[in-house]
């Protein structure tokens, strides 16, 4: 018997090769939903930033500003633009066609960005624009090549180079491995590096606004099946003791 | 109860038998005394029904199935609708664990020998019960309208695309279009809400059929053939024990287990990884992108798996979907392709045990290559699985007459 699991072992092993996926590695974006001042900051970062283009079409402010501990005061100054209401899904202006004009795509709502990209490939993405004179906006990115979107934050990072693959055959088109900065923006590297990560905290939280309610839910409801079980148990005990 | 019945119990029992139904299928059904772990998923396999049923009809309430408003509302109820995403996470979670419970289910009949004789049409009956849960699921993944929602049932539909001569009309005739469109959705919706009801038919036939034969029992004893008289009862097997309060308080002791597990998953992994909610179905269907790697859920995985591992014959995929087809269907025959004189594992011999070890094996590998994007490597490990799986059922007849059994206890042991 013990020889047939081994064999079956051995039968299987290759299969765990298969399951090395190649691409450019993810950067750990460090999420911490408990972090309210990260996410305000996230808020207002993509709100200023990101929402010119990319809507949160399945969040509302309300909620947003009830989650995150902001007061509505500082919601209709520091959030809401033109016309939205509190009650309002984080929608925005741009209309599909532009879109399609200027960027070659429609754009993206970013709502659950997070939930099939992942948190640390969006905190990646956001620091792998690079240089690129063949594209339309002048940049590159990484994690997404021929990207359509300018990159919106240069200002704050600064330029980045690409690094290319030393090992690439004669002739072939150079692997873009990674970044490097060259200039630096009005933020230093560090900084930089908490803004994007403050958004991306930020998206994870809009991708699934309840997260932290259903982890805290999910205690109650595990001690009360705890307790359930112990008396489950000992009624089981109580009866069965008679059969043998 | 005692024996005097109230007023009011005699007028009821008079019109509906009451007594009698609850005497004949819980108090007075003589369950085999030495029932252990792997008898819980029957119950549990009813339990998870009824949450899907109960969470499906609440999720109705504020689903729209319609192709511009479906992916929304889905959010919708994430997000707006008071306690929607607990009933939503537990639908989702549900369906998942329920694939589970029904796959330990019918490995405990394969372990014990349940579909053998008297127990062949509860088998087939039970069968009927996976296939109809496997249509239910494929149409509900339809309904959240994500990527993979769309894709996936793009996949499948076009699986009956592949029959010769009438293919390309049927599929049309299952989708109600010539593409996964706002139609299909529509009827996808309707069949998703009747079948549950159709199910739980069926396990009603189910447990019909089974406390007319009696439970089997780890040993594949019948209890029935044996002596008689017990506490209860001088005409009830003696190795048997009434199921009510026997069984319910041992049942509802795995209840509360399964559930935490239920909650454990729920509450702190719902998307498990991406296999429970893949993370393509976070983006809407978009008929004019597909992604890049199509996969459906996991309990498909290891059918699509052998489906992928038949190579196209005659310019037809039609060979792949008869594979998997038939590794589905070959459930119907297996009362009749097992030919051991004894039922259960524990007093077969060696070679039965290996080829169910190596049928399980292959299931669970299946499964995971049915996950992974295709590959030289990963289609030739699905098709001598697919092999090893196929080998299982079809060399039965030869290997179960053939092995060496021990010899078989007059009574359960405990």
């Amino acid at each position: 018997m013990r020889k047939l699991i081994i064999a079956a072992l051995l039968l299987l092993s290759p299969t765990v090769l298969v399951a090395n996926t190649g691409g450019p590695s993810l950067l750990d974006a460090d999420i911490d939903l408990r972090d309210q001042a990260s996410l305000q900051r996230g808020a207002k970062y993509f709100v200023n930033y990101c929402m010119g283009c990319h809507s949160l079409q399945y969040m509302r402010y309300n909620r947003l500003a009830q989650d995150l501990g902001i007061d509505e005061i500082t919601l209709r100054e520091n959030l809401l633009f033109g016309d939205a209401k509190p009650g309002d899904l984080m929608e925005n202006a741009m209309r599909p066609q532009d879109a399609l004009k200027w960027f070659g795509t429609a754009v993206p709502d970013l709502t659950l960005v997070t939930r099939w990209r992942s948190s640390d490939w969006v905190y990646t993405y956001l620091k792998s624009f690079y240089v690129d004179p063949t594209r339309p906006y002048g940049v590159n990115n990484v994690m997404f090549p021929l990207v359509g979107m300018p990159h919106g934050l240069s200002n704050l990072q600064g330029i980045q180079e690409p690094v290319f693959a030393h090992d690439a055959a004669a002739g072939a088109a150079p692997v873009v491995v990674g970044v490097k900065l060259v200039k630096e923006g009005t933020l230093s590297a560090k900084e930089y590096d908490t803004m994007v990560r403050d958004i991306t905290n930020f998206l994870t939280y809009a991708g699934e606004p309840m997260q932290l309610e259903r982890q805290r839910l999910g205690v109650y409801v595990l001690l009360f099946l705890g307790v359930l079980f112990i008396i489950a148990y000992l009624m089981k005990k109580e009866f069965w003791k008679d059969i043998h | 109860m005692s024996a005097e019945k109230t007023e009011n119990l005699s007028w009821i029992d008079k019109r509906f038998p009451l007594t009698e139904t609850w005497k004949g299928h819980l108090a007075e059904y003589y369950a085999p005394k030495n029932l252990n772990f792997w008898s819980f998923f029957g119950s549990l396999a009813i339990l998870t029904l009824l949450i899907q049923i109960v969470t499906g009809i609440w999720l109705a309430m504020n689903y729209k199935p319609d192709a511009a408003l479906a992916f929304a509302s889905v959010e919708y109820i994430m997000r707006d609708v008071d306690w929607g995403w607990l009933i939503r996470y537990m639908h989702s979670t549900g369906a998942s664990m329920f694939f589970i419970v029904i796959y330990l289910h019918m490995f405990r009949a394969l372990l014990w020998g349940s579909y053998r004789k008297p127990r062949e049409l509860l088998w087939i009956i039970g069968v009927i019960i996976y296939l109809a849960m496997m249509a239910t699921a494929f149409f509900g993944y339809l309904l959240p309208w994500g990527q993979m929602s769309y894709w996936g049932a793009q996949v499948i539909v076009n699986l009956f695309a592949a029959v010769p001569v009438v293919g390309d009309d049927l599929s049309v005739w299952v989708r109600g279009d010539y593409v996964i469109s706002d139609a299909t959705l529509n009827r996808f919706f309707a069949f998703h809400f009747l079948l549950p009801f159709i199910l739980a038919a069926l396990v009603f036939i189910h447990i019909v059929a089974l406390h007319h034969v009696g439970s089997n029992n780890p040993d594949g004893i019948e209890i029935k053939d044996g002596p008689k008289g017990n506490r209860w009862s001088p005409k009830a097997p003696a190795d048997g024990i009434p199921f009510h309060p026997y069984y319910t308080v041992k049942d509802f002791m795995g209840v509360v287990v399964f559930l935490a597990l239920f909650s454990l998953i729920m509450f702190y992994a719902p998307t498990m990884g991406g296999i429970f909610l893949e993370a393509p179905n976070f983006q809407p269907a978009n008929p004019m992108l597909t992604p890049p790697h199509i996969a459906p859920v996991w309990y498909f995985t290891p059918y699509y798996a052998m489906l992928r591992a038949v190579p196209p014959m005659w310019g037809s995929q039609f060979p792949g979907v008869v594979v998997m087809f038939g590794a589905i269907l070959i459930f119907f025959v297996l009362p009749w392709l097992d030919r051991s004189p004894v039922k259960s594992i524990r007093y077969k011999g060696p070679v039965f045990k290996v080829a169910l070890a190596i049928f399980a094996v292959s299931f669970v590998v299946l499964a995971w290559l049915g996950m992974q994007p295709a590959s030289d490597l990963s289609t030739l490990l699905s098709q001598i699985f697919t092999v090893l799986y196929f080998a299982f059922f079809l060399l039965m007849p030869i290997y179960s007459s053939l092995d060496k059994t021990k010899p078989v206890p007059e009574r359960v042991t405990a």
